[in-house]
C-alpha cells in the first residue's frame, strides 16, 4: 500500500505529466507500453488472448474446410499438419493462458482488497513478451520449411525434421514459458501478500484460489517443458542425442518430460475457469456456494493428482505393465475431486432461486459439457480400451469438450460477468444470449460427432480420410464453421459495451446475490481501487 | 436364372459385402474380430453405461433444479445450505466404489493383452516414412506395403477422382500382411525414422513403433477375413496414407500364401546363373 503510493510520486515526476495527483493514466502508447496498473495489463491480456483465440480458430477453419469431404482439395498433407500444429499452440498458449492471466490480473487485486499486483513492472515485461513470442511464431509459416508440423505436443524425432522454424519456434515457446512464470510469481505473492486484512485464505473467492493454486502448477512444470524444447534444440543442433536411440537416447524419453508438464498444464488451463463458474453459480442461484472448504480441498487435490498421471497420454509407448496399472489408477482417482466439485455446483443450484443471465448461461453450458467430456476421460484412463481409443478423433472429441465448453466457455462467462464492472456498461443482452445459445449448439454439431469417429476408426491429424468417415466429417466441419462465425459476434458485444451501454451500477447484478469486494466498488472500477483496505469482517 | 437377374443377384450381394465400409453413420466401437478386441468392447460398453447411468442422475438433478427452482416462478432461496460433510463423505465413497468396480475388469484385461507368451508365429513390422514392412522371422518372408496405387492417384490434392469411386479408399495396400486364423501371433514393431504406431482395430491392438526400440503385441483372430488399419502416430506428410492391411486366411490358404513369398527368394539363385542353374535344375527336382 505504501509501495503504490511511493511508486506513484515518482512516476508523476518521470513521466512528464502534469504533476498533479491520481488525474487518471498517462495519454497515448505510453499508457499500454509502459503499463503498471493491474486493470491495464489485464485489459491488455484479454485483447491478446480474443486475437490469439480468433487466429487459432482460422486454423480450425482450414482445418475443418479440408476435412468437410474425403479427397484432398484445399491444403497440402504438410501445411495441414502445420495448421493443425499451430491452432494448437495459438489456442493453448495464445488464447486460454493469457485469458486467465487477463482475467487473474484485473480480478484478483479487487477480490482481495489489494490496490494492485505486488510487482507491476514484472506484470508489463510478463505481458509485453508474448506479442513478441507469438509474432515469432507466426512467422514460422512463411519461412523455409514452414511452420511446425509435428504436432503441438514437439515429439522428437518427427520435430527434428522441422525446418528453419524449428529454433523460433523453441525461442518463442521459452518466452512465453517466461512470462507464465513471471505472471505465476506475481499472483502467488499478490494473493498470500496483500490481501486485506480480515481476508483469511479459506475466506478467499474461489477465484483467487484456483489461482493461487494454479500459479503453483505453472512455477512447478513451464521449467519442465522448457528443459524438453531445450533438450530438441541441443539434438537438433549441437549433436546430443537425448531423444536418439542410436546415440543411446530414447524418443520416449520425450513424452515422459513433454507429459510431465502436459498434464498439469491442462489442469493450469481448467482450474481458473472452475473459479469463475464458482463465483457466478452462487450468484444467480442467490445461494452460497455449497461446501467452499470442500472445494478448496478438491481443487488441491486434482493439483497434487495431476503430477502423477501423465504417462496416461503414452499408454501406447510399450510401458511395462506396471506402470500402465499405475497411471490407468491414478487418472481414474482424479475423477473423484473433479466429481466432488460438479456436485458442489449442483448443489449450490438446489434449492437455489435461479436467474439465467449470459454469465449463467455460460456456466451452465460448462457444467453440462465439461462433464461430458469428464466421461470421455474417464473411458480414455482405461487402458485396454485406450489402446483402440489412442491417437483417433475420440481423444480430439475429450480434449475439445473440457477446452472449449470447458476452458474457453469458462472464460467467456466470466468476461459476460466482469465486463461491466470493467467498462462501466451493461452490454447487449439479447446479443449476449444469442450468442450463447449459437455456441451451446454449435460446440455439441462441430465436437460430439467426433467421439462417433473416433470409435469408428478414424485416427487424428490427418488431412484425408477413407470414405466411411465422411458423413459425420461434413456435420462437424458444418458446426465448426457456424461455431467459428457466432465468435465474430462475442467480439462485436465487448467492442460495442467498451463504448456505450446501459450504465452499471456498483452491483451490477443487482437483481442476484454477488458476493466479493469487487461488488463495492463503482462500475467501472477506478482506474486507482483499493490503495486503502477496506476490512473484511 | 435369367442374365439381368443374375447381374441384378450379383450387384445386390456385392453390395452387401461391401456393406461394412459404407457403414456411413457409425456410431460405436467395433466388436473386431480377437478375444482382445471383443474384451476391449465389452469394458468400452460397461464404462459407457456407468458413465451413462451417473449422467443421467447428475444431469438430472442439474435440470430438475433449472426448472424448480427458478427464480421466475417464485423460488426462494435456502441460503442456510451451505454444506454437509455427510454429503461429501457420500458423493467420495460412492464414486470410489464405482471406480473399484471399473478398475477390477480393467487390469484383468490389460494383464490378458500384454501376454505374448506362446505366440505361434511372429513377425517384424517396421514403420518407415511413409509405409511399413514386415518381416516374418524365421519364415524368410519380408516385404514392403504401400499404400495402393488408385488410392494414391486419387488421394493427391486436385486430383479431380473421387474418392467414393476408389474401392477401400486410402484402406488398400499392394502387399497385405498375412496371417493364419486362430492362431496366436506376435507382432514386434519398431521404425525405421519417426516414430508410428501400427493399429488394426478389430484386432483390438495399437502400439507405438519407435526407432531403435522394439515393441510387442499379439492377436490370435477368430475369423477368416480382411481387415484394416492405419498408421496411429503423426509421422510426417503422409502419415494419413500409410495403412495396414491384415488378411486371415485359413491355414491352407496361408501356406499356400507363404510358398509364394518364398518361392521368388528361392528361384533368385538360378535366375542369376542360368547357364549352370538350367541343367541342374531338373536334376535337382524330384
Amino acid at each position: 500500500m505504501s509501495a503504490a503510493h511511493t511508486d506513484h510520486a515518482a512516476h508523476s515526476h518521470a513521466d512528464g505529466h502534469d504533476g498533479h495527483d491520481h488525474h487518471g493514466p498517462v495519454k497515448g502508447w505510453r499508457r499500454w507500453a509502459f503499463a503498471t496498473n493491474h486493470k491495464d495489463i489485464g485489459s491488455m491480456y484479454l485483447i491478446f488472448s480474443l486475437t490469439m483465440f480468433l487466429t487459432g480458430g482460422l486454423l480450425a477453419m482450414f482445418i475443418r474446410l479440408e476435412l468437410f469431404a474425403p479427397g484432398v482439395q484445399f491444403l497440402d498433407p504438410g501445411k495441414f499438419n502445420s495448421m493443425t500444429t499451430m491452432h494448437a499452440l495459438l489456442m493453448v498458449f495464445g488464447a486460454v493462458m493469457p485469458a486467465f492471466v487477463g482475467l487473474a490480473n484485473w480480478m484478483i487485486p479487487l477480490q482481495v482488497g489489494a490496490p494492485d499486483m505486488a510487482l507491476p513492472r514484472m506484470n508489463n515485461f510478463s505481458f509485453w513478451i508474448l506479442p513478441f513470442a507469438f509474432g515469432l511464431l507466426l512467422l514460422t509459416l512463411l519461412v523455409p520449411g514452414g511452420g511446425p508440423a509435428g504436432g503441438w505436443t514437439l515429439y522428437p524425432p518427427l520435430t527434428l525434421q522441422t525446418g528453419d522454424a524449428l529454433p523460433m519456434a523453441i525461442f518463442a515457446v521459452h518466452l512465453m514459458g517466461a512470462s507464465s512464470i513471471m505472471g505465476s510469481i506475481n499472483v502467488i505473492v499478490t494473493i498470500m501478500n496483500m490481501r486485506a486484512p480480515g481476508m483469511s485464505l479459506l475466506k478467499m473467492p474461489l477465484f483467487v484460489w484456483t489461482w493461487l493454486i494454479t500459479a503453483y502448477l505453472l512455477i512447478a512444470v513451464m521449467p519442465v517443458l522448457a528443459g524438453a524444447v531445450t533438450m530438441l534444440l541441443t539434438d537438433h543442433f549441437f549433436q546430443t542425442s537425448f531423444f536418439s536411440a542410436a546415440g543411446g537416447g530414447d524418443p520416449v524419453m520425450f513424452q515422459h518430460i513433454f507429459w510431465f508438464f502436459g498434464h498439469p498444464e491442462v489442469y493450469i488451463m481448467i482450474l481458473p475457469a472452475f473459479g469463475v463458474v464458482s463465483e457466478i453459480i452462487p450468484t444467480f442461484s442467490r445461494k452460497p456456494l455449497f461446501g467452499y472448504d470442500s472445494m478448496v480441498y478438491a481443487t488441491a487435490s486434482i493439483a497434487f493428482l495431476s503430477f502423477i498421471v501423465w504417462a496416461h497420454h503414452m499408454f501406447t509407448t510399450g510401458m511395462p505393465l506396471a506402470g500402465e496399472m499405475f497411471f490407468m489408477l491414478s487418472t481414474m482417482l482424479i475423477a473423484i475431486p473433479t466429481g466432488v466439485k460438479v456436485f458442489n455446483w449442483t448443489a449450490t443450484m438446489w434449492r437455489g432461486s435461479i436467474s439465467f443471465e449470459p454469465p449463467m448461461l455460460f456456466a451452465l453450458s460448462f457444467l453440462f459439457l465439461f462433464t461430458i467430456g469428464g466421461f470421455s476421460g474417464l473411458m480414455l484412463a482405461i487402458v485396454p480400451v485406450d489402446f483402440q481409443y489412442h491417437d483417433t478423433y475420440f481423444v480430439v472429441a475429450h480434449f475439445h469438450y473440457v477446452l472449449v465448453p470447458g476452458a474457453i466457455f469458462g472464460i467467456m462467462a466470466g468476461v459476460y460477468y466482469w465486463l461491466p464492472k470493467w467498462t462501466g456498461h451493461m452490454y447487449d443482452m439479447t446479443l449476449a444470449k444469442i450468442h450463447f445459445w449459437a455456441s451451446t449448439i454449435l460446440v455439441n454439431v462441430l465436437f460430439f460427432p467426433q467421439h462417433f469417429l473416433g470409435l469408428a476408426g478414424m485416427p487424428r491429424r490427418i488431412p484425408d480420410y477413407s470414405t466411411q468417415f465422411a458423413d459425420w466429417n461434413m456435420v462437424s466441419s458444418i458446426g465448426g464453421f457456424g461455431f467459428g462465425l457466432t465468435q465474430l459476434l462475442f467480439v462485436y458485444i465487448i467492442w460495442k459495451a467498451a463504448r456505450t451501454g446501459a450504465p452499471a451500477t456498483d452491483k451490477v447484478w443487482a437483481d442476484a446475490k454477488p458476493a466479493g469486494l469487487e461488488w463495492t466498488l463503482p462500475s467501472p472500477a477506478p482506474y486507482h481501487s483499493f490503495e486503502t483496505p477496506p476490512v473484511v469482517k | 436364372m435369367s442374365r439381368p437377374k443374375k447381374q441384378l443377384l450379383a450387384s445386390a450381394a456385392s453390395l452387401l459385402l461391401t456393406g461394412p465400409a459404407m457403414a456411413a453413420w457409425d456410431l460405436n466401437l467395433p466388436k473386431g474380430v480377437t478375444d482382445l478386441s471383443q474384451e476391449a468392447y465389452r469394458l468400452h460398453m460397461l464404462i459407457l453405461g456407468i458413465c451413462v447411468v451417473i449422467a443421467v442422475a447428475v444431469f438430472g438433478a442439474m435440470i430438475y433444479s433449472l426448472i424448480s427452482f427458478r427464480k421466475s416462478q417464485g423460488a426462494t432461496p435456502d441460503v442456510d445450505m451451505t454444506h454437509s460433510t455427510k454429503a461429501e463423505i457420500v458423493w467420495t465413497v460412492i464414486p470410489i466404489i464405482i471406480l473399484v468396480v471399473m478398475a477390477i475388469p480393467a487390469a484383468r484385461a490389460l494383464i490378458r493383452i500384454e501376454d505374448t507368451r506362446n505366440s505361434q508365429l511372429t513377425i517384424r513390422v517396421t514403420g518407415y516414412q511413409w509405409k511399413w514392412h514386415y518381416d516374418y522371422l524365421e519364415k524368410d518372408v519380408q516385404f514392403f506395403s504401400t499404400l495402393s496405387r488408385d488410392s494414391n492417384v486419387a488421394r493427391q490434392k486436385d486430383s479431380g477422382i473421387d474418392p467414393n469411386s476408389v474401392e477401400h479408399y486410402l484402406l488398400s495396400v499392394d502387399n497385405p500382411m498375412v496371417v493364419p486364423v486362430n492362431t496366436k501371433v506376435r507382432v514386434l514393431v519398431t521404425a525405421g525414422d519417426v516414430l508410428h504406431a501400427w493399429w488394426v482395430p478389430a484386432l483390438g491392438i495399437k502400439k507405438d513403433a519407435i526407432p531403435g526400440f522394439v515393441n510387442e503385441m499379439w492377436f490370435s483372430a477368430k475369423e477368416v477375413g480382411t481387415f484394416r488399419g492405419q498408421c496411429a502416430e503423426l509421422c510426417g506428410r503422409d502419415h494419413g496414407f500409410m495403412p495396414i492391411v491384415v488378411e486371415v486366411k485359413s491355414e491352407a490358404d496361408y501356406q499356400a500364401w507363404l510358398q509364394t513369398k518364398q518361392k521368388p527368394a528361392a528361384g533368385e539363385a538360378p535366375a542369376a546363373a542360368p547357364a549352370e542353374a538350367a541343367p541342374a535344375a531338373p536334376v535337382a527336382a524330384p
